[in-house]
């Protein structure tokens, strides 16, 4: 007798609270679309009740530890090639270990920012629709349509020769540079592609003239800043845009932008622009991907507690001295660490109280920890039993 | 009568008063001299008996105990003068800047302090740290003019390094700075962050500078005679003797300036004294030149006393040596030399029942195994068997209650390392097999999480104690219970190289065995299943691999996978794969596919994997024993061996693969021809010369794999069509050892060196070598090895090669280095934490940082790898009927 796909739907409706949703919805696609029997299917449900159970943590368990230990053990396998083309062979990426300190230690800025920007449906499918939003975001300076530099030392000028072929591509005009050349407080004058600049002090020095022609190479002319680089790519159906350079915030404002999907690697950047979950979200998917390349299997649920440690207080805190280490509660396990000293005698003058319960502690007073089968304590009634 | 240990409570840290010194100690020291001439300490001097004992059979002066007993007691000595404490420094420099010179208030107004104490109240209520709050009041208070309680003018205050403060231009002595210390209030001085209970500003400057025990710095006799004092009293002698004369000078009124700079010379030892390596401080040395361990040096870093021998203690109880493989042991065990064996005790308690037992093994003594080491007496009191004459005294005496430390024998628990010990894998508790010679035994299959191997690799085991300990590491540290690893919810043990090659060889499509040999190799690996039906072949019988794998199986396991060999065709052809990679086995027999590495090698075993999950460790461990013993018997008995003419590769290939060099470099040379007319097509975003770097790589790589593929294809050839076979392959098709791209380097090209990731570039101005033109950017000259390793490498690529191989060698010793920081930050980041009872993990402040571990509560170790619960694979074993697609089961690894 098999049993009506509504009557298992009910069944499995029941189940909600007792297993994750996200079993009950796997075996509901499952079951749909087989025949089972009521008797099956409870058994079914006894089998997967028990795998759950036996599943859960137990109390006391160190998942600290072996979160630390699963990061750091496959790390030793990791290369250290600082390059190495993901996916796109235009862009560097930093992998492997120097990818993972870098995320572990919260850096500012990461050492090869890079943003993967997906575009809303009507523009990812459209290459020119998608040139466009790239051409929005790349910035283009100067020195990007400028083909050649000239010095007249006799006039005291200097000749910009500007790349027409380089300025059409990126929808650039020559009025468009002489505007922004403005801002170098010098007489302009111009024709064709052709930019001459008179510095307006009496015989300029061959050195200041040039600093002078240096500068105006780079002055900004369009693009977000901070994105200095971008690439096209179709991969599927549909343009993704990668960047060399991130700067979240103002790519989410441009239109075509699909902000549900966009990314950057700049974890605190990710922080500042979406919040501190976002950011959660990023350090483990920024670690397990780093991992995989690597061909390391590690378990998700091992980075999650690495970076909800990180997380825990709102902020984005570096593991090691400067973030999380440094507000552990305990002086002696924050001086066995590192800068043993220092936090010594600041706890002299505060009359810290050392609780001596954390792990490093207790071996220090030489007492079991309290981890694991540390954790429970045998007490006895005195009189209870004669 | 056994000592109850004291429970200690909590540590409270604080500073010592002067008037907290001087109770603590025992004796004023005054005199820099040590000894006298008979070698007897000198009373007030640093080694004064009433500091406390070093030197064995004598008595504390204070307490009466002897070395062991006494802990040491303190001295003091008092200052001629204050001095600066130099830990304190920068403490001290914020708060005079921050309070008045007058009145010693802190220079804002009453109404902010409030504020400011409300604010630290507030923070340390709800578990936040104060500290910023405070930096942020002592930054406001420097601003000020004037006082706002007292209206003085505030001068400026210098900070001069190391320990100087300068009022404009006027020199601040220790003692006026004291002085200023000592008027703030105590209001005040908590608001500064002081627990007054236990600190007062003014402590930070010193008056009397406390003279820690003579235990504390034990001076060590010299095979000569001669005494060599510790660090520490040498330094304290230094502070003494200039102490003393700072004192008579004063006394006989001597110039300022004089007094000035015997002050100042205190200062430097007794900063010196905390801490040598101050900056700007010359350091005080020894006078071999070396530099003084004082105070700061002696906690400090990975020597110091913190990491060195408070988080991390030396044992007894444990042995070191090297490690051999023994393929004929279980998993579980350990091979023990019988020297080790008779060294390393474990304690038995004698019971009614086991004293014959424990008398007779008292009896032979700690020469004779087995036997004792010791004797232990209900109050603790331990005979050495080794020493005692007649042992026969002894034995009369032992009675129920007393405790014999016997030698180890087989079946004992003990727990085994081997550094670096990176997961919680490297430290396993096994079961002792005692066993000649001088290494330990260690079977194969755990090789893998020790990460171990036999080119003279150490590894240490230690002996368990005590009864619950052993019982812990029984059920919880046995091998057979690691065999899933916690880091993916796979298993980490398993088989490795000819374990693979071997069972690779035991279940290939036509291996058979005649009964006899069959017979044999069931005998030698232990297997005494009841036989299956043999195939009969022009009258003989015969025995499969498969037939054989199966008998080790469990009965009822079925499991399809493809095999490690699989090509991913487009197309399975499942059973009727020409490789046999389909892997089939219905009711425990294995009825297609071959064995390798996915079967049960480490890491990667999915049969291996079912068996440990659905059957239990019982099982995996019984698995594993016999599958690697019967798999070895049989790869001994094929015999596996590889030679260079395993690379062998036809002439007909050689010529292709030189036709494909050719073109490849011709190609080459067309694009560095197309780069100097300036035809090259720039890539976007990259210069042209990066462009151009790219594609030559680009070329010459696809190059490389081109030929790869065809040698493996004849290589192949080889083995499939004329039916030899070729080891080297089979060693890298079934995952055992080697990867093709090894194969391909041997028998067709090694393709391009690179180092930093770039051709090679560095060398002489434009070229590498001074074989080559300048500005040659063709392919040889950039480091390209066109040779096979077979053929051997050109002075010039072997030269490159090396370049290659070092950058290499080096990477490898930077990323130890470097990864194993990174291990130790993550774990003293995340080592508090722990799940609770109600499920949530929490650290020891009890600050919940998840819910539920990993979101859904699991436990990595025991997911399938990194699911909770395969739902595909339970409904198929329970709904048989709907197992119409038997197709191979999925896991995406817990995404």
């Amino acid at each position: 007798m098999a049993l009506t796909k509504e009557s298992i739907k009910k069944t499995l409706e029941t189940l909600k609270g007792d297993i994750p949703d996200v079993i009950i919805s796997d075996l509901e696609k499952e079951l749909l679309n087989i025949k089972v029997s009521k008797k099956e299917l409870d058994k079914i449900i006894d089998e997967i009740k028990r795998r759950y159970e036996y599943c859960i943590v137990e109390p006391g368990e160190a998942v600290g530890v072996v979160a630390a230990q699963s990061m750091g053990e496959p790390s030793t396998q990791m290369t250290m090639r600082t390059f190495h083309y993901a996916g796109v062979a235009e862009l560097n990426v930093t992998l492997g270990l120097p990818r993972i300190i870098e995320i572990v230690d919260a850096r500012k800025i990461p050492s090869t920012p890079t943003m993967t920007i997906y575009l809303v449906e009507e523009y990812a499918k459209d290459r020119e629709k998608a040139k466009e939003v790239a051409k929005i975001i790349e910035t283009v300076t100067t020195g990007d349509v400028i083909k050649k530099t000239e010095i007249d030392r006799i006039e005291s000028k200097i000749t910009l020769i500007l790349d027409k072929d380089e300025m059409s591509r990126r929808g650039i005009t020559t009025e468009r540079v002489v505007e922004k050349l403005g801002s170098l407080k010098v007489e302009i004058t111009w024709d064709e592609d052709r930019v001459h600049l008179n510095p307006k002090t009496e015989a300029p020095s061959l050195k200041e003239m040039r600093r002078l022609s240096n500068k105006a190479k780079e002055i900004y002319l369009r693009g977000i800043k901070g994105v200095k680089r971008v690439v096209m790519r179709k991969e599927g159906d549909e343009y993704i845009i990668y960047t060399e350079g991130s700067s979240l915030k103002d790519v989410l404002k441009i239109p075509g932008v699909d902000i549900t999907k966009t990314k950057t690697n700049d974890i605190l950047e990710i922080e500042k622009v979406l919040g501190i979950e976002a950011a959660r979200n990023a350090i483990i998917n920024e670690t397990l991907d780093t991992l995989d390349e690597q061909g390391l299997r590690v378990d998700v649920r091992h980075l999650m507690l690495i970076a909800d440690m990180m997380t825990v207080d709102g902020t984005v805190k570096a593991i090691g001295r400067h973030g999380v280490s440094r507000e552990k509660a305990s002086v002696l396990a924050r001086a066995a660490f590192e800068i043993t000293v220092d936090h010594l005698l600041k706890a002299g003058l505060k009359g810290e109280i050392e609780e001596l319960s954390g792990i490093v502690e207790n071996v220090i007073v030489g007492r079991p920890v309290r981890l694991g089968t540390g954790m429970v304590d045998i007490t006895m009634k005195r009189n209870g039993y004669k | 009568m056994r000592i109850i240990p004291k429970k200690i409570e909590g540590v409270k840290f604080g500073l010592l008063s002067p008037d907290n010194i001087r109770k603590i100690s025992e004796v004023r020291v005054i005199t820099a001299d040590t000894y006298d001439e008979d070698g007897y300490p000198i009373e007030g001097g640093l080694m004064d008996p009433r500091l406390g004992v070093v030197d064995p059979g004598l008595k504390c002066k204070t307490c009466g105990g002897r070395v062991g007993e006494c802990p040491g007691h303190f001295g003091r000595i008092e200052l001629a003068r204050s001095v600066i404490h130099v830990g304190y420094v920068k403490q001290i420099n914020k708060i005079i800047r921050a309070c008045c010179r007058k009145c010693g208030r802190i220079l804002l107004p009453d109404v902010e302090i409030e504020e400011y104490r409300t604010q630290i109240k507030k923070a340390k209520r709800v578990g936040k740290s104060e500290l910023p709050i405070i930096e942020e009041l002592l930054k406001s208070a420097k601003t000020p003019k004037e006082c706002p309680h007292c209206g003085e003018e505030q001068a400026d205050i210098k900070f001069e390094k190391p320990t100087s403060f300068v009022e404009d231009r006027n020199r601040l002595s220790p003692t006026d700075v004291r002085e200023r210390l000592e008027r703030i209030k105590n209001e005040d001085a908590e608001v500064l962050g002081f627990d007054l209970e236990v600190a007062r500003p003014e402590w930070m400057v010193l008056t009397v500078l406390p003279v820690p025990p003579v235990t504390v710095r034990p001076s060590i006799t010299l095979e000569s005679g001669e005494r060599s004092e510790d660090d520490l009293t040498h330094k304290l002698v230094d502070i003494l003797r200039i102490n003393q004369r700072l004192l008579e000078n004063i006394e006989a009124g001597a110039p300022q300036l004089i007094i000035e700079d015997l002050w100042e010379l205190l200062q430097y030892h007794i900063t010196t004294y905390f801490n040598n390596e101050v900056a700007g401080v010359p350091p005080a040395r020894h006078r071999s030149g070396r530099p003084l361990k004082t105070l700061t040096q002696r906690l400090k870093g990975k020597e110091g006393r913190f990491r060195s021998n408070l988080s991390g203690k030396r044992v007894n109880f444990s042995a070191r040596t090297v490690v051999s493989p023994d393929p004929n042991m279980s998993i579980n065990e350990v091979g023990v030399p019988m020297l080790i064996a008779k060294e390393l005790t474990v304690p038995v308690r004698v019971t009614h029942n086991n004293i014959e037992y424990l008398k007779q093994i008292v009896k032979n003594g700690p020469d004779k195994y087995p036997g004792a080491n010791y004797v232990e007496r209900p109050d603790g009191n331990r005979v050495s068997l080794g020493k005692v004459k007649k042992i026969e005294e002894v034995l009369e005496r032992i009675e129920v209650g007393w405790k014999v430390h016997r030698h180890l024998i087989d079946g004992d628990v003990v727990m085994f390392n081997r550094q670096p010990s990176l997961h919680r894998m490297s430290i396993m508790a096994h079961e002792v097999k005692v066993m000649p010679y001088k290494t330990f035994r260690l079977n194969l299959c755990v090789c893998p999480p020790y990460n171990a191997d036999f080119d003279g690799d150490e590894m240490n085991l230690h002996a368990i104690q005590g009864e619950e300990a052993r019982a812990e590491a029984r059920v919880l540290m046995r091998v057979q219970e690691q065999i899933l690893s916690p880091r993916f919810g796979g298993p980490i043990i398993g088989g490795i190289h000819d374990h693979i090659s071997g069972a690779y060889l035991l279940t290939k499509k036509d291996t058979k065995f005649t009964e006899d040999e069959a017979f044999q190799i069931l005998f030698i690996s232990g297997i005494d299943e009841p036989l299956p039906e043999p195939i009969l072949e022009n009258g003989r019988r015969y025995y499969t691999g498969k037939q054989l794998f199966s008998l080790i199986l469990p009965k009822d396991l079925n499991l399809v996978y493809q095999a490690k060999i699989c090509k991913k065709h487009k197309v399975c052809k499942k059973e009727a794969c020409e490789s046999d990679a389909y892997v089939v086995i219905r009711n425990g027999q294995l009825l297609s596919g071959v064995m390798d590495e996915k079967s049960f090698g480490a890491f990667a075993g999915e049969l291996l994997d079912r068996i440990v999950k659905d059957y239990g460790t019982d099982e995996a461990r019984k698995f594993l024993d016999r599958a690697t013993k019967l798999v070895i018997e049989v790869i001994s008995r094929k015999g596996f061996s590889v030679g260079i003419d395993d690379e062998d590769i036809p002439k007909e290939a050689s010529e292709r693969i030189e036709e494909i060099m050719d073109r490849a470099e011709a190609k080459v040379q067309e694009l560095i021809t197309a780069y100097n007319e300036g035809i090259l097509e720039r890539l976007p975003g990259r210069t042209i010369e990066e462009t151009l770097e790219m594609r030559i790589m680009q070329t010459l790589s696809e190059a490389r794999d081109k030929t790869g593929t065809i040698a493996n294809e004849y290589l192949e050839q080889e083995s499939y069509i004329k039916g030899k076979d070729n080891n080297s392959r089979i060693m890298a098709v079934s995952g055992a050892r080697g990867s093709l791209l090894n194969l391909t380097q041997m028998s067709a090209c090694v393709g391009q060196q690179a180092v930093r990731g770039e051709r090679i570039m560095r060398g002489y101005s434009e070229r590498t070598l001074p074989h080559f033109k300048r500005g040659d950017r063709g392919s040889k000259a950039k480091g390209f090895v066109k040779a096979c390793y077979k053929k051997g490498l050109d002075p010039l690529e072997y030269f490159f090669h090396a370049m290659g191989g070092r950058e290499g060698l080096v990477d490898t010793a930077v990323r130890t280095s470097q990864s194993g920081y990174m291990q130790r930050r993550l774990i003293n980041a995340l080592q508090d934490l722990k799940v609770e009872y109600d499920g949530t993990v929490r650290d020891t402040r009890g600050v919940i940082v998840e819910f539920k571990h990993g979101e859904d509560g699991a436990d990595p170790a025991r997911t399938d790898w990194g699911r909770i619960v395969n739902t595909r694979k339970i409904i198929k074993s329970i709904v048989h009927e709907s197992i119409k697609d038997e197709s191979i089961q999925d896991r995406d690894g817990g995404r």
